[in-house]
């Protein structure tokens, strides 16, 4: 269960962003910002091959003490990015992607949609409802 | 505050009410804004405003919550029913006539007119607003946008259009032109106001069949009149009956019958707003109406409609784009950023509904989704053809299919048909239905199904050496299959071309499962569809399910005979297509080989006529009558030219040839094979007939063959070939029994298919074979042409 799941556009401004309402959001949204410098350099560091080579699974960005940070990112150079509290043991590698996997074709479908925009904030129920059944249930 | 117990007219009253005050959709009200216009509306003193206000307590709060806002009418009953003004009354007072609000700019007795009129400032909004929509919206009877702004203007002019105003036709009238300003963008806050004043006419008069409402159309009430009686249905008689007596009342009627429908339908939407099937379900003209505003975008129903010219034609009924692209996600169920007609319509009923104020479901209703179930039933599409997937397909389903949405269903004949078309088309499969449907449209006589009939000619060596029985007369080894075949190729002359990849591809079938010959046979566009995936067999033809066990070899002392049977038999069958029996086409110079050449030579004729016969038997069996005398003609042919020995049988044999034997290319045969020399022709006929030429042609270069391959290695050779030629003669000469027996008895058909399957197959194994010998034979030959160039140069020193 994430706790902050975040979509950030090509130019890097975030398209989605949505925390766990607990702490300090604003912590959650600096960490993701933070994290798009480790996400270019993932990216820069694969792209010598052909972007197609390149895996869209970016793996863990970088840990902290509370979280951890993954990355995603798409062959349009949206990513995706997910901090997930450390004391959730139980996630493992594949999880998390599954977990980007279905954000992804959220935002395919998101894309489809002649009504919107790319580039614009999602405003999708569709895409709220599923990313709210990734993040973690807090009381 | 007490705790309010409202009616059900009341309830559903308060909550238009609440709705329309509720522009921000924030479900509290501020005191300002259309609370105000409301409680204005209500006539009341302003004291008694205010008195009622404290009361519900949203002085206290600020803000008119549901709550508040429910007392607060509740309390404008009681004050305009001239109770005074007590909290206690609230739940006291029974009977109490929902309250009234009469928003006029003018002064005006009847409330519609107020209503109508007071919404003045958004006349012009109106105007504009209502064009639009009834260009979207069909008009079941007609201009209604003329009339609705007609009367709008009227209304706005006359503020009163008194016969309008007479409040006997208001209640229905208002809900129908009410309804038809829903189809103005509801979102707007233009609409709001007129949402108000709708459904205070509906707890008005339940039945009144007055119309003179309908002269404000301005009113877009958002939320459903609380009268169901009008709104019932838009075939209810009684609002038909109201609609009738609207009619003459005025133009408006048009508008209000057109708004009908959608007022029916949201009429029901509330009415069972509990269970999302049946308030979203969709009329039949609603869907007639959807139908007619897909074809503007898109002609063909099965068609799709792209997400750019969906997004402007959705942008047109002016909501928010978020709610578009809601809606949006909603109907467009496989998420391919296109729609078809379903999911059209679904998108569309949304709209409606959300014009008119309902507000959107999370998920989609259950009867708008597009039917799936057909596509599991259907086997089709792919529809979108197959392309989704049963579940995302969008593919609409025959009338079996959705219980779900029975109304879909039967309001839809023609749909479903096209949509079982479109289904098809998208499923990408021939459905199950058509498949079955033409299962039951056995026609036996059909000539296509003749065509099911392989009547491929049996390579297997019980065939061919059949045949070479039969030319030699030494005995009838005609099995049961060779004569079936053999009665076969005369039924199927007509049919060279398709029975020929037919024959083929339907051993293939038999050969994949017998039981599939009836269907196959009864099925003329099955055949179609087999005939065209067996094509796709036929490259694997040998690896069909199961083929029957190959006959008995025939005899070796049959084996060239039975090879050159094969030959003959390639070069009888003429015109057929692929049968390389061509093979015998000028392009075999005879060329005075040494020694070495014969051999090579002798097998590559051999193979040649093998090849040749395979091929011509294999693939397309048309079993005709020519065929027969041909293949009996090249078992005589096999038999006796193989072995020198048999040389003089050869020509006996060719003489009975010729004289069974109709074709050119059997006479040539049989001459060549008199000569002997048919090997030769035939590695010039196999490299031809590899491309499967023309069989006629094959006859005149054989007689040009030449003796200098020994026999001996003729022999083997023809051996083998004769086995297969052997084979396939037996199966060519059991072809022409075939159609008397089969055309008689189905299940001889059915029998004489599989015959025939397993006969191609064994065919096809064959021909395989000689295409290995052919290959052989081929490089033999460019070597010793090879020698043969090295060795002039020195004959030449």
């Amino acid at each position: 269960m994430a706790v902050c799941i975040a979509v950030i556009a090509k130019e890097n401004y975030p398209l989605y962003i949505r925390s766990v309402p607990t702490e300090n959001e604003l912590k959650f949204h600096y960490t993701v910002h933070t994290s798009l410098d480790v996400v270019d350099e993932k990216i820069s560091a694969m792209g010598k091959a052909l972007v197609d080579q390149r895996e869209l699974y970016l793996g863990l960005l970088y840990p902290t003490e509370d979280y951890k940070v993954y990355g995603y990112v798409t062959n349009s150079k949206v990513k995706f990015v997910m901090v997930v509290d450390s004391s959730n043991t139980a996630l493992r590698d594949n999880e998390i992607r599954s977990m980007f996997r279905k954000l992804h074709n959220s935002y395919t479908d998101i894309m489809c949609n002649p009504f919107y925009n790319p580039g614009d904030r999602i405003n999708s129920r569709a895409f709220d409802n599923m990313v709210n059944s990734m993040m973690m249930q807090v009381c | 505050m007490e705790g309010l117990t409202l009616s059900e007219a009341e309830q559903r009253y308060y909550c238009d009410l609440f709705s329309y005050c509720d522009t921000e959709s924030t479900k509290k009200v501020a005191s300002n804004g259309r609370v105000l216009e409301l409680f204005r509306a209500a006539q009341l003193p302003n004291d008694v405003v205010m008195q009622i206000m404290e009361l519900c307590g949203a002085t206290r709060l600020g803000y008119f919550g549901r709550s508040q806002f429910y007392i607060a009418l509740k309390l404008v009953a009681v004050a305009q029913s001239g109770l005074p003004l007590r909290v206690e009354s609230l739940n006291t007072v029974k009977d109490l006539p929902l309250p009234r609000f009469v928003m006029s700019k003018n002064e005006q007795e009847s409330r519609h007119t107020a209503l109508y009129s007071s919404d003045a400032d958004n006349p012009a909004s109106y105007s504009g607003v209502i064009p639009p929509p009834p260009g979207r919206i069909q008009v079941k009877k007609g201009s209604v946008s003329h009339d609705a702004v007609q009367q709008r203007t009227s209304a706005d002019q006359q503020e009163s259009t008194s016969p309008v105003v007479s409040p006997q036709q208001s209640p229905p009238t208002s809900p129908h032109t009410w309804r038809k300003h829903n189809r103005h963008p509801s979102g707007g806050n233009n609409e709001r106001p007129l949402a108000g004043p709708g459904p205070f006419w509906a707890p008005f008069s339940e039945a009144q069949p007055g119309s003179s409402a309908s002269s404000d159309p301005i009113w877009s009430g958002h939320s459903p009149p609380p009268h169901q009686e009008n709104w019932v249905s838009f075939a209810d008689t009684p609002p038909t009956s109201a609609l009738l007596a609207m009619h003459p009342a005025s133009v408006q009627d048009q508008t209000t019958v057109r708004t009908v429908a959608s007022a029916a339908t949201t009429n029901e939407i509330r009415r069972q707003s509990s269970s999302y099937d049946d308030p979203w379900k969709i009329t039949d003209e609603q869907r007639q109406y959807y139908v007619n505003q897909f074809k503007t975008i898109q002609p063909d129903l099965n068609g799709f409609i792209p997400g750019s010219a969906a997004k402007e034609f959705f942008t047109k009924s002016k909501l928010p784009i978020l709610e578009l692209s809601h809606i949006w996600e909603l109907s467009d169920f496989d998420k391919d950023g296109a729609l078809t007609l379903d999911e059209f319509c679904a998108a569309f009923h949304l709209v409606v509904a959300r014009k008119n104020g309902y507000d959107l479901p999370e998920k989609l209703p259950e009867s708008l989704m597009p039917k799936l179930i057909d596509l599991e039933d259907s086997t089709e599409v792919g529809e979108q053809t197959g392309e989704v997937g049963y579940s995302s397909s969008p593919a609409e389903a025959p009338p079996s299919k959705s219980p779900s949405m029975p109304s879909l269903n039967q309001t839809w004949p023609e749909l479903n048909q096209s949509s079982e078309q479109w289904e098809t088309f998208s499923e990408r499969s021939s459905s199950s239905q058509t498949l079955t449907q033409f299962d039951s449209n056995i026609a036996p006589a059909d000539p296509d199904t003749a065509i099911v009939h392989p009547v491929p000619i049996r390579m297997t060596p019980s065939k061919i050496h059949m045949q070479e029985m039969e030319l030699k007369r030494t005995g009838s080894d005609h099995a049961n299959p060779t004569s079936p075949l053999l009665v076969k190729p005369p039924d199927l002359p007509e049919e060279n071309k398709m029975s020929s990849s037919v024959k083929f591809t339907s051993g293939n079938t038999v050969t994949d499962g017998y039981s599939s010959s009836d269907s196959y046979a009864s099925d003329p566009e099955q055949i179609g569809n087999t005939v065209t995936r067996q094509r796709s067999h036929s490259g694997t033809s040998p690896d069909n399910t199961a083929p029957p066990p190959p006959p008995p070899r025939p005899h070796p002392s049959h084996s060239r005979s039975s090879s050159l049977d094969m030959n003959r038999s390639f070069s009888v069958t003429p015109g057929q297509q692929q049968t390389g029996v061509v093979a015998y086409p000028p392009a075999v110079p005879p060329r005075p080989q040494p020694s070495q050449g014969p051999g090579p030579h002798v097998h590559r004729p051999v193979d040649a006529e093998g090849l040749i016969a395979h091929t011509s038997t294999s693939p397309q069996q048309i079993p005709e009558q020519p065929n027969f005398a041909d293949f009996s003609q090249f078992e005589a042919f096999a038999v006796s030219g193989v072995n020198k020995e048999e040389e003089d049988e050869i020509e006996t044999h060719s003489e009975v040839l010729q004289v069974e034997k109709p074709s050119d290319s059997a006479s040539s045969l049989r001459v060549a094979k008199a000569d002997g020399r048919v090997e030769d022709k035939a590695p010039a006929n196999v490299p031809t007939s590899a491309g499967k030429g023309t069989t006629p042609l094959a006859p005149p270069p054989k007689p040009i063959r030449r003796r200098l391959k020994s026999e001996d290695e003729l022999r083997p050779e023809a051996e083998e070939h004769a086995q297969k030629t052997g084979v396939i003669a037996a199966v060519l000469a059991s072809q022409p029994s075939i159609p008397r027996s089969v055309g008689k008895d189905k299940k001889a058909i059915q029998a004489s298919i599989r015959r025939n399957k397993e006969t191609n197959t064994v065919l096809a194994r064959l021909n395989s074979e000689l295409q290995q010998q052919l290959k052989d034979v081929l490089e033999e030959r460019i070597s010793l042409e090879v020698q043969l160039e090295q060795l002039r140069p020195f004959s030449h020193l």
